[in-house]
Protein backbone atom coordinates (compact mmCIF):
# COMPACT_ATOMS: atom_id res chain seq x y z
CA UNK A 1 0.00 0.00 0.00
CA UNK A 2 2.65 2.41 0.46
CA UNK A 3 3.76 1.82 -3.13
CA UNK A 4 0.55 3.91 -3.66
CA UNK A 5 2.00 7.08 -2.05
CA UNK A 6 3.88 8.22 -5.11
CA UNK A 7 1.12 8.17 -7.35
CA UNK A 8 -0.80 10.39 -5.29
CA UNK A 9 1.71 12.88 -5.90
CA UNK A 10 1.51 12.20 -9.35
CA UNK A 11 -2.29 13.42 -9.61
CA UNK A 12 -1.20 16.76 -8.30
CA UNK A 13 -0.35 19.61 -10.07
CA UNK A 14 3.21 21.02 -8.32
CA UNK A 15 1.48 24.05 -6.66
CA UNK A 16 -0.42 21.12 -4.60
CA UNK A 17 2.30 18.78 -4.32
CA UNK A 18 3.95 21.72 -2.64
CA UNK A 19 1.04 22.19 -0.42
CA UNK A 20 0.85 18.62 0.40
CA UNK A 21 4.92 18.19 0.69
CA UNK A 22 5.17 20.88 3.58
CA UNK A 23 2.24 19.11 5.20
CA UNK A 24 3.99 15.57 5.20
CA UNK A 25 7.07 16.71 6.34
CA UNK A 26 5.08 18.53 9.41
CA UNK A 27 3.74 15.03 9.63
CA UNK A 28 6.85 13.78 9.87
CA UNK A 29 8.26 16.07 12.64
CA UNK A 30 5.28 15.31 14.48
CA UNK A 31 3.82 18.91 13.85
CA UNK A 32 0.39 17.17 12.50
CA UNK A 33 -2.27 17.27 14.82
CA UNK A 34 -5.78 16.33 12.49
CA UNK A 35 -7.47 12.95 13.89
CA UNK A 36 -7.28 11.40 11.15
CA UNK A 37 -3.54 11.42 9.96
CA UNK A 38 -2.44 10.44 13.53
CA UNK A 39 -5.08 7.77 13.08
CA UNK A 40 -3.49 6.81 9.50
CA UNK A 41 0.04 6.76 11.10
CA UNK A 42 -0.86 4.97 14.46
CA UNK A 43 -2.36 2.59 11.69
CA UNK A 44 0.27 2.32 9.93
CA UNK A 45 -1.22 3.38 6.15
CA UNK A 46 0.38 6.33 6.11
CA UNK A 47 -1.17 6.13 2.25
CA UNK A 48 -4.34 6.88 3.91
CA UNK A 49 -3.28 9.92 5.88
CA UNK A 50 -1.35 11.02 2.90
CA UNK A 51 -4.72 10.37 0.47
CA UNK A 52 -6.40 13.02 3.21
CA UNK A 53 -4.03 15.26 2.96
CA UNK A 54 -3.60 15.08 -0.90
CA UNK A 55 -7.95 15.78 -1.11
CA UNK A 56 -7.49 18.72 1.37
CA UNK A 57 -4.92 20.15 -0.81
CA UNK A 58 -7.41 19.73 -3.64
CA UNK A 59 -10.55 21.20 -1.93
CA UNK A 60 -8.91 24.28 -1.68
CA UNK A 61 -11.21 25.22 -4.19
CA UNK A 62 -10.01 22.94 -6.66
CA UNK A 63 -12.04 19.47 -5.96
CA UNK A 64 -14.97 18.99 -8.69
CA UNK A 65 -18.20 20.04 -7.83
CA UNK A 66 -19.54 16.39 -8.31
CA UNK A 67 -17.19 15.20 -5.89
CA UNK A 68 -17.69 17.33 -3.32
CA UNK A 69 -21.05 16.30 -3.85
CA UNK A 70 -20.30 12.55 -3.31
CA UNK A 71 -17.68 12.93 -0.27
CA UNK A 72 -20.17 15.01 1.50
CA UNK A 73 -23.25 13.09 1.21
CA UNK A 74 -20.64 10.21 2.27
CA UNK A 75 -19.58 12.77 5.28
CA UNK A 76 -23.89 12.95 6.26
CA UNK A 77 -24.16 9.05 6.18
CA UNK A 78 -20.79 9.12 8.29
CA UNK A 79 -22.10 11.66 10.90
CA UNK A 80 -24.94 9.58 11.03
CA UNK A 81 -23.55 6.84 12.34
CA UNK A 82 -20.82 7.91 14.22
CA UNK A 83 -23.16 10.14 16.44
CA UNK A 84 -25.53 7.26 16.97
CA UNK A 85 -22.90 5.12 18.13
CA UNK A 86 -21.44 7.52 20.28
CA UNK A 87 -25.16 8.04 21.49
CA UNK A 88 -25.80 4.19 22.06
CA UNK A 89 -21.97 3.83 23.53
CA UNK A 90 -22.77 6.90 26.11
CA UNK A 91 -26.30 5.51 27.11
CA UNK A 92 -25.61 3.47 30.34
CA UNK A 93 -27.45 0.47 30.31
CA UNK A 94 -28.25 0.19 26.43
CA UNK A 95 -25.70 -2.07 25.23
CA UNK A 96 -24.26 -4.92 27.31
CA UNK A 97 -20.90 -5.22 28.46
CA UNK A 98 -20.37 -8.47 26.40
CA UNK A 99 -21.30 -6.21 23.13
CA UNK A 100 -19.52 -3.01 24.04
CA UNK A 101 -16.11 -3.79 22.10
CA UNK A 102 -18.09 -4.58 18.81
CA UNK A 103 -19.93 -1.30 18.89
CA UNK A 104 -17.03 0.88 20.68
CA UNK A 105 -15.41 -0.71 17.55
CA UNK A 106 -17.37 0.76 15.10
CA UNK A 107 -18.38 3.66 16.97
CA UNK A 108 -14.33 4.67 16.69
CA UNK A 109 -14.75 3.50 13.03
CA UNK A 110 -17.01 5.87 12.33
CA UNK A 111 -15.57 8.61 13.92
CA UNK A 112 -12.71 8.41 11.69
CA UNK A 113 -14.50 7.82 8.65
CA UNK A 114 -15.67 11.97 9.14
CA UNK A 115 -13.15 12.80 10.33
CA UNK A 116 -11.06 11.72 7.21
CA UNK A 117 -14.10 13.12 4.86
CA UNK A 118 -14.09 16.65 6.81
CA UNK A 119 -10.47 16.49 6.21
CA UNK A 120 -10.72 15.43 2.52
CA UNK A 121 -13.23 18.39 1.81
CA UNK A 122 -11.61 21.23 3.92
CA UNK A 123 -13.96 24.64 4.12
CA UNK A 124 -16.39 22.43 1.79
CA UNK A 125 -17.42 20.25 4.57
CA UNK A 126 -20.95 20.59 5.26
CA UNK A 127 -21.64 20.77 8.75
CA UNK A 128 -23.03 18.09 11.04
CA UNK A 129 -27.14 18.20 10.54
CA UNK A 130 -28.88 17.39 13.83
CA UNK A 131 -30.37 13.87 14.08
CA UNK A 132 -33.32 11.84 15.10
CA UNK A 133 -32.39 8.58 15.53
CA UNK A 134 -36.16 7.67 16.04
CA UNK A 135 -36.91 8.36 12.31
CA UNK A 136 -39.51 10.62 13.38
CA UNK A 137 -38.12 13.49 11.15
CA UNK A 138 -37.59 15.76 14.57
CA UNK A 139 -40.49 14.43 16.49
CA UNK A 140 -38.56 12.19 18.62
CA UNK A 141 -41.69 9.88 18.34
CA UNK A 142 -40.63 8.09 14.93
CA UNK A 143 -40.79 4.08 14.29
CA UNK A 144 -37.88 3.31 16.53
CA UNK A 145 -38.65 5.60 19.57
CA UNK A 146 -36.80 3.24 22.08
CA UNK A 147 -34.03 3.40 20.53
CA UNK A 148 -31.51 4.07 23.21
CA UNK A 149 -33.83 2.71 25.51
CA UNK A 150 -34.34 -0.99 23.96
CA UNK A 151 -30.98 -2.98 23.04
CA UNK A 152 -33.10 -4.85 20.20
CA UNK A 153 -34.13 -1.53 17.97
CA UNK A 154 -31.06 -0.20 18.76
CA UNK A 155 -28.97 -2.85 16.84
CA UNK A 156 -31.80 -2.96 14.18
CA UNK A 157 -31.30 0.73 13.26
CA UNK A 158 -27.81 -0.15 13.47
CA UNK A 159 -28.23 -3.02 10.67
CA UNK A 160 -30.26 -0.68 8.73
CA UNK A 161 -27.59 1.94 9.11
CA UNK A 162 -24.67 -0.20 8.25
CA UNK A 163 -26.46 -2.10 5.10
CA UNK A 164 -27.78 1.60 3.52
CA UNK A 165 -23.83 2.93 3.98
CA UNK A 166 -22.48 -0.15 2.10
CA UNK A 167 -25.34 0.39 -0.80
CA UNK A 168 -24.51 4.36 -0.82
CA UNK A 169 -20.42 4.23 -0.99
CA UNK A 170 -21.08 1.40 -3.59
CA UNK A 171 -23.42 4.19 -5.79
CA UNK A 172 -20.82 6.36 -5.94
CA UNK A 173 -18.08 4.72 -7.59
CA UNK A 174 -18.46 5.70 -10.75
CA UNK A 175 -18.69 9.02 -9.80
CA UNK A 176 -15.38 8.95 -8.52
CA UNK A 177 -14.18 6.51 -10.87
CA UNK A 178 -11.36 9.63 -12.58
CA UNK A 179 -10.08 10.61 -9.23
CA UNK A 180 -8.28 7.04 -8.42
CA UNK A 181 -7.01 7.67 -5.07
CA UNK A 182 -10.32 9.09 -3.92
CA UNK A 183 -11.98 6.16 -5.76
CA UNK A 184 -9.81 3.89 -3.80
CA UNK A 185 -10.12 5.70 -0.62
CA UNK A 186 -13.66 5.51 -0.52
CA UNK A 187 -13.42 1.78 -1.57
CA UNK A 188 -11.87 0.95 1.68
CA UNK A 189 -14.56 2.37 3.76
CA UNK A 190 -17.11 0.70 1.58
CA UNK A 191 -15.70 -2.55 2.61
CA UNK A 192 -15.01 -1.64 6.21
CA UNK A 193 -19.08 -0.74 6.04
CA UNK A 194 -19.33 -4.03 4.86
CA UNK A 195 -17.55 -5.83 7.82
CA UNK A 196 -19.80 -3.70 10.43
CA UNK A 197 -22.69 -4.66 8.34
CA UNK A 198 -22.06 -8.75 8.75
CA UNK A 199 -21.27 -8.22 12.75
CA UNK A 200 -24.31 -6.67 13.40
CA UNK A 201 -26.61 -9.07 11.51
CA UNK A 202 -25.10 -11.82 13.09
CA UNK A 203 -24.88 -10.85 16.17
CA UNK A 204 -28.85 -9.65 15.73
CA UNK A 205 -29.29 -13.36 15.03
CA UNK A 206 -27.28 -14.15 18.48
CA UNK A 207 -24.34 -15.70 15.71
CA UNK A 208 -26.41 -18.46 14.59
CA UNK A 209 -25.95 -17.39 10.60
CA UNK A 210 -29.42 -18.05 9.92
CA UNK A 211 -31.93 -16.22 7.62
CA UNK A 212 -32.49 -13.00 7.85
CA UNK A 213 -29.42 -12.42 10.29
CA UNK A 214 -26.77 -13.98 8.30
CA UNK A 215 -23.89 -11.72 7.25
CA UNK A 216 -25.09 -11.52 3.88
CA UNK A 217 -28.42 -10.38 2.71
CA UNK A 218 -30.53 -13.35 1.21
CA UNK A 219 -33.07 -11.90 -1.34
CA UNK A 220 -34.44 -8.91 -0.48
CA UNK A 221 -35.48 -10.28 3.31
CA UNK A 222 -35.13 -7.82 6.05
CA UNK A 223 -37.07 -8.57 9.76
CA UNK A 224 -36.71 -5.01 10.67
CA UNK A 225 -40.09 -3.13 9.96
CA UNK A 226 -39.70 0.12 8.17
CA UNK A 227 -36.32 -0.78 6.15
CA UNK A 228 -37.74 -1.99 3.17
CA UNK A 229 -35.83 0.68 0.87
CA UNK A 230 -32.76 -0.45 2.30
CA UNK A 231 -32.92 -3.67 1.33
CA UNK A 232 -34.84 -3.11 -2.24
CA UNK A 233 -33.53 -4.57 -5.18
CA UNK A 234 -31.22 -7.14 -3.42
CA UNK A 235 -32.88 -9.98 -4.84
CA UNK A 236 -31.54 -9.10 -8.25
CA UNK A 237 -29.74 -11.68 -9.90
CA UNK A 238 -29.34 -10.29 -13.36
CA UNK A 239 -25.43 -9.51 -13.35
CA UNK A 240 -23.57 -7.82 -16.07
CA UNK A 241 -26.77 -8.75 -18.21
CA UNK A 242 -26.60 -12.20 -17.59
CA UNK A 243 -29.04 -14.18 -15.06
CA UNK A 244 -26.15 -15.37 -12.66
CA UNK A 245 -28.94 -18.11 -11.75
CA UNK A 246 -28.78 -20.22 -15.08
CA UNK A 247 -24.53 -20.13 -15.21
CA UNK A 248 -24.07 -21.68 -11.97
CA UNK A 249 -25.36 -25.06 -9.55
CA UNK A 250 -25.65 -22.69 -6.51
CA UNK A 251 -29.33 -21.99 -5.25
CA UNK A 252 -31.21 -18.57 -6.31
CA UNK A 253 -30.50 -17.23 -2.46
CA UNK A 254 -27.16 -18.35 -3.02
CA UNK A 255 -26.67 -15.86 -6.13
CA UNK A 256 -28.48 -12.86 -4.17
CA UNK A 257 -26.15 -13.48 -1.57
CA UNK A 258 -23.11 -13.37 -3.80
CA UNK A 259 -23.42 -9.72 -5.12
CA UNK A 260 -24.59 -5.95 -3.14
CA UNK A 261 -26.71 -3.95 -4.88
CA UNK A 262 -25.38 -0.47 -5.39
CA UNK A 263 -28.33 2.30 -4.37
CA UNK A 264 -28.59 5.84 -6.21
CA UNK A 265 -27.61 9.30 -4.10
CA UNK A 266 -31.49 9.73 -4.34
CA UNK A 267 -32.83 6.24 -3.13
CA UNK A 268 -30.19 6.53 -0.06
CA UNK A 269 -31.33 10.41 0.89
CA UNK A 270 -35.16 9.26 0.98
CA UNK A 271 -33.99 6.09 3.33
CA UNK A 272 -32.15 8.59 5.88
CA UNK A 273 -34.47 11.69 5.68
CA UNK A 274 -36.86 10.67 8.24
CA UNK A 275 -33.43 10.85 10.64
CA UNK A 276 -32.43 13.68 9.60
CA UNK A 277 -34.21 17.10 11.20
CA UNK B 1 -25.57 -27.91 -5.49
CA UNK B 2 -23.38 -28.32 -8.79
CA UNK B 3 -19.99 -28.84 -8.04
CA UNK B 4 -17.71 -27.70 -11.13
CA UNK B 5 -13.94 -29.10 -11.67
CA UNK B 6 -12.09 -26.15 -11.11
CA UNK B 7 -9.89 -27.57 -13.80
CA UNK B 8 -11.10 -26.29 -17.57
CA UNK B 9 -10.07 -28.08 -21.04
CA UNK B 10 -7.28 -26.61 -22.79
CA UNK B 11 -8.19 -23.50 -24.75
CA UNK B 12 -9.68 -24.23 -28.15
CA UNK B 13 -10.38 -21.93 -30.82
CA UNK B 14 -12.81 -19.64 -31.14
CA UNK B 15 -14.01 -15.76 -31.27
CA UNK B 16 -11.34 -13.41 -30.96
CA UNK B 17 -12.78 -12.03 -27.22
CA UNK B 18 -10.37 -9.75 -26.92
CA UNK B 19 -11.37 -7.19 -29.46
CA UNK B 20 -15.16 -8.21 -28.08
CA UNK B 21 -14.06 -6.99 -25.43
CA UNK B 22 -12.45 -3.97 -26.75
CA UNK B 23 -15.30 -2.98 -29.10
CA UNK B 24 -17.42 -3.56 -25.95
CA UNK B 25 -15.90 -0.44 -24.00
CA UNK B 26 -17.95 1.03 -21.68
CA UNK B 27 -20.42 -1.66 -22.20
CA UNK B 28 -18.92 -3.83 -20.29
CA UNK B 29 -20.11 -7.53 -19.63
CA UNK B 30 -23.97 -6.96 -20.74
CA UNK B 31 -22.67 -6.26 -23.95
CA UNK B 32 -20.28 -8.90 -24.16
CA UNK B 33 -22.59 -11.49 -22.96
CA UNK B 34 -25.23 -10.61 -24.95
CA UNK B 35 -22.78 -11.03 -28.13
CA UNK B 36 -22.31 -14.46 -26.50
CA UNK B 37 -25.93 -15.30 -26.65
CA UNK B 38 -26.05 -14.33 -29.91
CA UNK B 39 -23.26 -17.03 -30.48
CA UNK B 40 -25.07 -19.70 -28.91
CA UNK B 41 -24.52 -21.62 -25.77
CA UNK B 42 -21.09 -19.53 -25.32
CA UNK B 43 -21.32 -19.17 -21.41
CA UNK B 44 -21.21 -22.38 -20.77
CA UNK B 45 -18.43 -23.25 -23.16
CA UNK B 46 -14.98 -24.50 -22.29
CA UNK B 47 -12.59 -21.61 -22.20
CA UNK B 48 -11.16 -20.31 -25.42
CA UNK B 49 -8.12 -18.47 -26.39
CA UNK B 50 -7.49 -16.64 -23.26
CA UNK B 51 -6.26 -12.58 -23.12
CA UNK B 52 -3.90 -13.13 -20.49
CA UNK B 53 -0.40 -14.53 -21.85
CA UNK B 54 -0.35 -17.87 -20.78
CA UNK B 55 3.41 -19.80 -21.41
CA UNK B 56 3.76 -23.11 -19.40
CA UNK B 57 2.84 -22.52 -16.20
CA UNK B 58 3.48 -18.67 -16.02
CA UNK B 59 0.68 -16.27 -16.70
CA UNK B 60 1.13 -12.57 -17.60
CA UNK B 61 -1.68 -10.35 -16.71
CA UNK B 62 -1.63 -6.95 -18.15
CA UNK B 63 -3.30 -4.44 -15.99
CA UNK B 64 -3.94 -1.62 -18.73
CA UNK B 65 -6.74 -4.31 -19.78
CA UNK B 66 -9.93 -4.13 -18.24
CA UNK B 67 -9.81 -8.14 -19.01
CA UNK B 68 -6.92 -9.20 -17.14
CA UNK B 69 -8.17 -6.98 -14.49
CA UNK B 70 -10.97 -9.64 -14.32
CA UNK B 71 -9.02 -12.42 -14.88
CA UNK B 72 -6.74 -11.29 -11.85
CA UNK B 73 -10.74 -11.24 -9.70
CA UNK B 74 -10.84 -14.64 -11.28
CA UNK B 75 -8.03 -16.03 -10.40
CA UNK B 76 -8.55 -15.36 -6.73
CA UNK B 77 -12.26 -16.74 -7.01
CA UNK B 78 -10.51 -19.74 -8.37
CA UNK B 79 -8.50 -19.97 -5.21
CA UNK B 80 -11.31 -19.20 -2.47
CA UNK B 81 -13.84 -21.82 -4.32
CA UNK B 82 -11.63 -24.26 -4.86
CA UNK B 83 -10.51 -23.76 -1.06
CA UNK B 84 -14.16 -23.94 0.34
CA UNK B 85 -15.21 -27.29 -2.15
CA UNK B 86 -12.52 -28.83 -0.44
CA UNK B 87 -13.30 -27.63 2.82
CA UNK B 88 -17.37 -28.35 2.99
CA UNK B 89 -16.31 -32.00 1.46
CA UNK B 90 -13.62 -32.83 3.42
CA UNK B 91 -14.69 -36.41 5.17
CA UNK B 92 -14.20 -34.82 8.81
CA UNK B 93 -16.10 -31.30 7.97
CA UNK B 94 -19.13 -32.47 10.24
CA UNK B 95 -17.00 -32.77 13.25
CA UNK B 96 -14.32 -30.25 12.83
CA UNK B 97 -17.43 -27.47 12.74
CA UNK B 98 -20.20 -26.91 14.82
CA UNK B 99 -23.57 -26.28 12.78
CA UNK B 100 -23.08 -22.53 12.86
CA UNK B 101 -19.61 -22.51 11.51
CA UNK B 102 -20.57 -25.32 8.69
CA UNK B 103 -23.47 -23.29 7.66
CA UNK B 104 -21.23 -20.72 7.37
CA UNK B 105 -18.31 -22.19 5.44
CA UNK B 106 -20.52 -23.54 3.23
CA UNK B 107 -22.07 -20.20 2.48
CA UNK B 108 -18.98 -19.20 1.42
CA UNK B 109 -18.55 -21.98 -1.01
CA UNK B 110 -21.68 -21.07 -2.55
CA UNK B 111 -20.60 -17.37 -3.12
CA UNK B 112 -17.50 -18.15 -3.85
CA UNK B 113 -18.46 -20.24 -6.56
CA UNK B 114 -21.06 -18.02 -7.70
CA UNK B 115 -18.43 -15.47 -8.33
CA UNK B 116 -16.02 -17.99 -10.07
CA UNK B 117 -18.45 -18.98 -12.33
CA UNK B 118 -19.84 -15.51 -12.79
CA UNK B 119 -16.05 -14.10 -14.11
CA UNK B 120 -15.60 -17.46 -15.90
CA UNK B 121 -18.83 -16.70 -18.19
CA UNK B 122 -18.28 -12.94 -18.09
CA UNK B 123 -14.84 -13.72 -19.47
CA UNK B 124 -15.58 -16.52 -21.91
CA UNK B 125 -12.46 -17.60 -24.26
CA UNK B 126 -10.37 -14.71 -22.71
CA UNK B 127 -10.46 -16.18 -19.28
CA UNK B 128 -7.24 -17.82 -17.79
CA UNK B 129 -7.30 -21.60 -17.91
CA UNK B 130 -8.33 -23.45 -14.73
CA UNK B 131 -5.42 -22.59 -12.20
CA UNK B 132 -4.26 -25.67 -10.50
CA UNK B 133 -4.32 -25.39 -6.42
CA UNK B 134 -1.79 -26.51 -3.70
CA UNK B 135 -3.23 -26.64 -0.58
CA UNK B 136 -0.73 -29.22 0.54
CA UNK B 137 0.00 -27.01 3.31
CA UNK B 138 -3.36 -26.75 5.27
CA UNK B 139 -5.05 -28.95 7.39
CA UNK B 140 -8.63 -29.15 6.38
CA UNK B 141 -9.77 -31.14 9.60
CA UNK B 142 -7.73 -28.49 11.96
CA UNK B 143 -10.96 -26.16 12.38
CA UNK B 144 -7.98 -23.08 13.28
CA UNK B 145 -5.99 -23.74 10.24
CA UNK B 146 -9.28 -23.74 8.08
CA UNK B 147 -10.57 -20.63 9.84
CA UNK B 148 -7.22 -18.73 9.81
CA UNK B 149 -6.57 -19.39 5.90
CA UNK B 150 -10.11 -18.63 5.06
CA UNK B 151 -9.70 -15.27 7.17
CA UNK B 152 -6.42 -14.83 5.39
CA UNK B 153 -8.33 -15.49 1.81
CA UNK B 154 -11.24 -13.10 2.64
CA UNK B 155 -9.13 -10.42 3.56
CA UNK B 156 -6.93 -10.80 0.66
CA UNK B 157 -9.64 -10.95 -1.45
CA UNK B 158 -10.90 -7.32 -0.19
CA UNK B 159 -7.62 -5.61 -0.08
CA UNK B 160 -7.48 -7.21 -4.28
CA UNK B 161 -10.91 -5.96 -5.29
CA UNK B 162 -9.95 -2.69 -3.12
CA UNK B 163 -6.33 -2.17 -5.01
CA UNK B 164 -7.61 -3.11 -8.54
CA UNK B 165 -10.56 -1.15 -9.00
CA UNK B 166 -8.23 2.02 -10.26
CA UNK B 167 -7.40 -0.09 -13.24
CA UNK B 168 -10.91 -0.48 -14.27
CA UNK B 169 -11.60 1.65 -17.41
CA UNK B 170 -15.14 0.29 -17.80
CA UNK B 171 -17.48 1.89 -14.94
CA UNK B 172 -19.68 -1.68 -16.04
CA UNK B 173 -16.95 -3.44 -14.58
CA UNK B 174 -15.78 -1.39 -11.54
CA UNK B 175 -19.90 -1.44 -10.50
CA UNK B 176 -19.73 -5.27 -10.58
CA UNK B 177 -15.98 -5.49 -8.63
CA UNK B 178 -17.76 -3.11 -5.95
CA UNK B 179 -20.93 -5.97 -5.63
CA UNK B 180 -18.31 -8.45 -5.04
CA UNK B 181 -16.32 -6.82 -3.20
CA UNK B 182 -18.33 -5.87 -0.04
CA UNK B 183 -19.60 -9.56 0.06
CA UNK B 184 -15.84 -10.67 0.42
CA UNK B 185 -15.76 -8.20 3.42
CA UNK B 186 -18.59 -9.46 4.89
CA UNK B 187 -17.14 -12.90 4.58
CA UNK B 188 -13.56 -11.52 6.60
CA UNK B 189 -15.91 -10.30 8.89
CA UNK B 190 -17.32 -13.43 9.62
CA UNK B 191 -14.98 -15.77 9.90
CA UNK B 192 -13.10 -13.12 11.90
CA UNK B 193 -15.62 -13.20 14.54
CA UNK B 194 -15.78 -17.42 14.44
CA UNK B 195 -12.49 -17.30 15.30
CA UNK B 196 -13.03 -14.51 18.03
CA UNK B 197 -16.17 -13.68 19.05
CA UNK B 198 -17.95 -10.30 20.48
CA UNK B 199 -14.48 -8.44 19.98
CA UNK B 200 -13.36 -6.33 17.23
CA UNK B 201 -11.64 -8.40 15.47
CA UNK B 202 -13.95 -8.44 12.58
CA UNK B 203 -13.20 -5.26 11.40
CA UNK B 204 -9.48 -4.62 12.95
CA UNK B 205 -9.30 -1.03 10.84
CA UNK B 206 -11.10 2.19 10.25
CA UNK B 207 -9.57 1.39 6.56
CA UNK B 208 -9.47 -1.81 5.09
CA UNK B 209 -6.31 -2.39 2.69
CA UNK B 210 -5.60 -1.78 -0.57
CA UNK B 211 -3.33 -3.85 -2.03
CA UNK B 212 -1.28 -4.27 -5.25
CA UNK B 213 -1.77 -6.95 -7.77
CA UNK B 214 2.09 -7.76 -6.90
CA UNK B 215 1.70 -8.05 -3.18
CA UNK B 216 -1.96 -10.05 -3.83
CA UNK B 217 -0.22 -12.13 -5.95
CA UNK B 218 3.19 -12.82 -3.75
CA UNK B 219 0.71 -14.09 -1.04
CA UNK B 220 -1.26 -16.38 -3.12
CA UNK B 221 1.52 -17.78 -4.54
CA UNK B 222 1.99 -20.28 -2.66
CA UNK B 223 -1.35 -21.95 -3.09
CA UNK B 224 -1.38 -21.72 -7.09
CA UNK B 225 1.06 -24.10 -9.00
CA UNK B 226 1.14 -21.21 -11.96
CA UNK B 227 3.17 -18.50 -11.70
CA UNK B 228 1.18 -15.20 -12.25
CA UNK B 229 2.78 -12.14 -12.91
CA UNK B 230 1.03 -8.67 -13.19
CA UNK B 231 2.11 -6.10 -15.20
CA UNK B 232 1.91 -2.62 -16.24
CA UNK B 233 0.26 -1.82 -12.73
Amino acid sequence: MTSKSPSILQTLDEDVQSQLLSRRDAIVRGGASSAVVMAGLKMASVPVALAALAQNAFAQGRLPTSVNGVLNFALTLEYLEAEFYNIGMATSGLIPASDRTIFGTIQEHENLHVAFLRNALGRSARPKPTFDFTAGNGSGTGPFEDVFDNYATFTAVAQAFEDTGVRAYKGQAPTLQPYKDLLQAALTIHSVEARHAAEVRRLRGNFMDLVPNKGWITQDITDIPGTEATYAGEDNTIQGGVDVTTITGVSDDGVTESFDEPLTMAAVLAIVDPFIV
Amino acid sequence: MQMQDNSVPAPSGGTNRRDMLRAAGLGGVALLLAGCRQGGADLFAPAGPALALVNGNNITLDFSTDTDVLNYAYALEQLEAAFYIQVVTHPDFASTFDANEQRVLSDLRDHEVVHRDFLAAALGPAALPGLTVDFSMITFNSRTNVLETARTFEDLGVSAYNGAARYLTSTAFLGLAGKIVSVEARHASAIRSLLSERTGAFAPMAFDAANTPQTVLGAADPFIVENITAVNT
